[in-house]
């Protein structure tokens, strides 16, 4: 480990630090999809069990059984619908989902010997399977005449709306960015929805018609939820989490220094990986998946010491065992039982972090145990979260700890509004955001047609 | 160490793994890679009167179950397209090259008398250890009268077999097709013209599977496929019972038995061997792995027979025979129960779903504070083992026999039957 003043004065973040095509290659797919015929042989191994573990560990609730069935018998149109039946982003969450706290825990072979069936794969050949064909299973309702605005175009709010407009209703989705998508588009690390997978997927769900995108529209800058009530039938806010958390010491602007979510986004709209400048040596303060995903494309970048320090133990960072397990055979280290104090800077530019390092105690806080250490740093990424901004402060719906208020079918304390995804309380998962959508439509759908909501979740 | 060696029907060889009358065994070339590998034995590939059959091509066909390729297999492909000398001198080159080993001619001919008489003195001059006659081959052959076509009519069995006798000194093994209703009467037949042995089965009537695309059954050929006959794992239950039939029966005991039938391990083997087979014939299992797979079979069948303490095939072959009775010699009294051991339990819940759905409602399901739990309710339980042959974990579930506190009691004596047997 080199000290946070030995390099020269001049702030050491160059592109082109491997080989072009080194790192061509490692932002190419992550995990390659499975061949025809090995997924019919995984598919085999799916003991179709009764009452389905994996099933009930699914946030949206896919028949996985039923779906790995139709890859075994060659039906794998069937097993395509079967998975967007329940879940429209079932292509992303094949590559994104952490199947291994989700279906593949639960899956009996975990149990039986550590190896579960392949559950993200075999979704992901099932859907790939069928949006190959581009041809779009499902088939709106005949008009209903009603309109709805989606606020958000994540997963949370484009699941909603396709939900709608299968039942027959017009949607309108507003958008804040440049791009639909949500964190799909901007938030996941490259080398998991490689090929412009994001904007492909959209364009499959839209198929079903109904569904109109505006972006560049934000709520409180360019919308009011009041005009949009008033214009709409009934309202989703999908909002994501606009605001980044700060580190709590005291921050200077320093260059160098940037939000890890906005690294990731930048590499997500960067088609050509190759002139993303990288430090020489990049440290990432947080512990979850965006903590994950920084430091690792910054190895890819050609980064040659990433360090991931967080403030607790590996058992509790959010990312799981799966994804720190990723980082380090990519060469990052992560370092836990340390807190930042201090960033030192040096003519304007970050040299490094010193850090104090910690414990948890008897009641699992964490304090501090005495000690510091000074990691040098050309480049620091802060992953310690993000929160939700309220965008509007009058006539917007109950607030409590920190996101949207919402009941079983995701009603908000506003009449007509429902939310969902990260602007509400939950697991900060995509297919989590889905099945909200997916809720929250049906209630609308229900509210909307006076029928009777079908059970929730 | 077991010694695996054999006497079949006066046919000697290093052990009991011989390879069927089928394309592994239709040239030199073949047979002596297979000799090389450790095959006890050949018969070798059907011979015929020339001119020679012709082929079509496109002749196999297969049954995949659950991504396991060739589970079941099929072909439409006739005897040996290769002219009668050719075959004779090269029989003749193996035989003298192997002289251990035990080669066997298949043959096959029209059912005329002096077709017959005139091909059995070419193969003697081989030096060939004795022939099959092949009244089995369901496609094709059976068309032009040959093949099953006999060995579906007993009469013409016996005859052949007869003449074969007559006009050779060497042993005669009969090979029956199982396309018949009863396979005692083809068995029966063969004895009475004097047959050494019979082999069985020879391939079922079969359309393997149907391509339908093509909208044709497979293989296709030119757009038309023709029934074949099947073979491999899948026939094997058909095969043992065929066996068995002829090993129990009075008219046919002691008739050295050729057992054939989806035998692909040493413990196939060993299960035929069981129910009176003094040799088996191995096709399928070769044709899909090559001829290697011997190496495992030998060594197998000698480390099984060594841990049960036989140390020659003769020790344990019908052994299984004396059990194998009709349905109505079967205790009524005796009871099996389900046993589930909920520290292998994987909670699959295959059990409880097949036992529910189809069977006897057996198997409780209930999620409780630790999770789901799978158990069984002895009362219900009828001891039918279904829920032990779902169950994906090995000696999970246990059938196991719970002692009723009554004497045997068979259909024939038992109450309900009208027609039961006077009590003593």
């Amino acid at each position: 480990m080199t000290g946070p003043t030995d390099s020269s004065a001049v702030p050491d973040i160059f592109p082109h630090r491997r080989e072009d095509a080194g790192i061509a290659r490692d932002f190419a797919d992550a995990h390659p999809p499975l061949s025809p015929d090995a997924a019919i042989v995984e598919a085999h191994r799916c003991y179709f069990c009764f009452d389905a573990p994996c099933t009930a560990a699914c946030p949206t609730g896919i028949d996985v059984p039923g779906f790995i069935r139709g890859i075994a018998t060659g039906n794998l149109r069937g097993a395509a619908v079967k998975i967007l039946e329940e879940n429209i982003f079932g292509g992303s969450c094949a590559r994104v989902c952490p199947t291994e706290i989700l279906c593949e825990r639960a899956c009996v072979r975990t149990a039986e010997e550590e190896r579960p069936v392949a559950i993200g794969a075999l979704q992901r050949r099932a859907t790939d399977w069928l949006m190959a064909r581009n041809h779009h299973p499902f088939v709106a309702a005949p008009a209903s005449g009603r309109r709805i605005a989606v606020v958000g175009a994540g997963p949370a709010g484009l699941a909603c709306a396709h939900r709608l407009a299968r039942a027959g209703h017009c949607v309108e989705v507003f958008e804040a960015r440049a791009k639909p998508g949500g964190l799909n588009e901007y938030g996941i690390a490259a080398y998991k929805l490689p090929d412009d997978f994001a904007r492909h997927e959209i364009e499959f769900l839209l198929a079903i018609g109904n569904i109109t995108i505006t972006t560049g529209k934000a709520l409180g800058v360019d919308l009011t939820l009041a005009d949009l009530r008033s214009a709409y039938d009934a309202v989703f806010l999908g909002l994501g989490l606009a605001g980044v958390n700060a580190l709590g010491i005291e921050e200077r602007p320093l260059f160098g220094v940037e939000d890890a979510v906005s690294f990731i986004a930048r590499l997500r709209q960067t088609q050509d990986k190759t002139e993303i400048p990288i430090g020489r040596r990049v440290v990432v303060i947080g512990g979850g998946n965006t903590a994950i995903d920084a430091a690792t494309q910054a190895r890819l970048l050609g980064a040659e010491e990433v360090s991931i320090v967080y403030r607790r133990g590996p058992a509790q960072m959010s990312a799981t065992g799966d994804e720190q397990k990723w980082a380090q055979t990519h060469g990052v280290t992560i370092r836990h039982f340390a807190t930042p104090v201090r960033v030192i800077g040096e003519a304007g530019a970050v040299r490094g972090v010193v850090f104090a390092r910690t414990r948890r105690d008897d009641r699992g806080a964490v304090v501090m145990s005495g000690g510091e250490f000074t990691l040098g740093a050309d480049q620091v990424f802060k992953a310690v979260g993000q929160r939700f901004v309220l965008p509007e402060t009058e006539g917007f719906p109950v607030i409590e700890n920190g996101r949207i208020a919402v009941d079983a079918a995701r009603r908000t304390s506003l009449p007509g509004v429902y939310a969902g995804g990260d602007c509400v309380a939950g697991l900060d998962l995509t297919v989590r955001a889905v099945q909200d959508g997916k809720i929250a439509a049906a209630a609308i759908d229900a509210a909307l047609t006076g029928q009777k909501e079908h059970a929730h979740g | 160490m077991a010694d695996l060696r054999v006497d079949f029907a006066g046919i000697k060889a290093p052990n009991p793994f011989w390879l069927a009358s089928a394309p592994p065994t239709d040239k030199e070339y073949n047979v002596v890679r297979a000799f090389r590998a450790g095959w006890g034995g050949v018969v070798w590939k059907t011979l015929g009167e020339d001119p020679p059959i012709v082929n079509v091509s496109s002749r196999y066909g297969a049954t995949s179950f659950n991504g396991a390729r060739m589970a079941g297999f099929s072909n439409i492909e006739l005897i040996t397209d290769r002219p009668l000398a050719v075959n004779l001198r090269e029989i003749k080159a193996v035989k003298r090259d192997w002289p251990d080993r035990a080669v066997v001619v298949s043959l096959m001919v029209p059912c005329e008398e002096e077709s017959w008489r005139r091909i059995l003195p070419l193969v003697e001059e081989t030096g060939a250890d004795g022939i099959e006659l092949n009244f089995g081959c369901p496609h094709g052959m059976s068309e032009r009268g040959m093949g099953s076509a006999v060995g579906q009519v007993p009469d013409y069995v016996e005859m052949v077999t007869r003449w074969c006798k007559q006009y050779s000194r060497m042993p005669v093994i009969v090979k029956l097709t199982p396309n018949i209703t009863d396979i005692r009467a083809p068995a029966r037949a063969a004895r009475r013209g004097g047959a050494d042995a019979v082999s069985l089965i020879n391939t079922v009537q079969s359309i393997v599977s149907v391509d339908l695309d093509a909208m044709a059954p497979e293989p296709v050929v030119g757009g038309q496929g023709s029934h074949g006959g099947y073979c491999g794992p899948a026939v094997k239950p058909i095969a043992l019972r065929m066996v068995a039939e002829i090993a129990r029966d009075p008219e046919t005991a002691g008739l050295p038995i050729s057992g054939i039938g989806g035998i692909s391990t040493w413990r196939d083997a060993a299960e035929f061997i069981a129910l009176g087979a003094g040799a088996v014939q191995v096709c399928t299992a070769a044709m899909h792995h090559g001829f290697r797979i011997v190496d495992d079979m030998i060594a197998g069948l000698a480390n099984w027979m060594d841990e049960k303490g036989y140390a020659r095939i003769e020790q344990f072959s019908g052994r299984a025979v004396k059990n194998f009775v009709n349905w109505e010699a079967l205790d009524l009294n005796y009871q099996t129960i389900a046993r589930i051991d909920q520290d292998l339990c994987i909670r699959c819940g295959l059990c409880h779903i097949a036992c529910e759905d189809t069977s006897h409602q057996a198997i409780a399901f209930a999620r409780e504070a630790a999770g789901r739990r799978f158990s069984v309710i002895e009362a219900e339980c009828v001891g039918c083992n279904l829920c032990y042959h779902v169950c994906p974990v090995e000696n999970c579930i246990t059938m196991e026999s719970v002692a009723s506190g009554k004497p045997k009691l068979t259909w024939k004596q038992h109450p309900n039957n009208p027609l039961r047997e006077a009590a003593e």
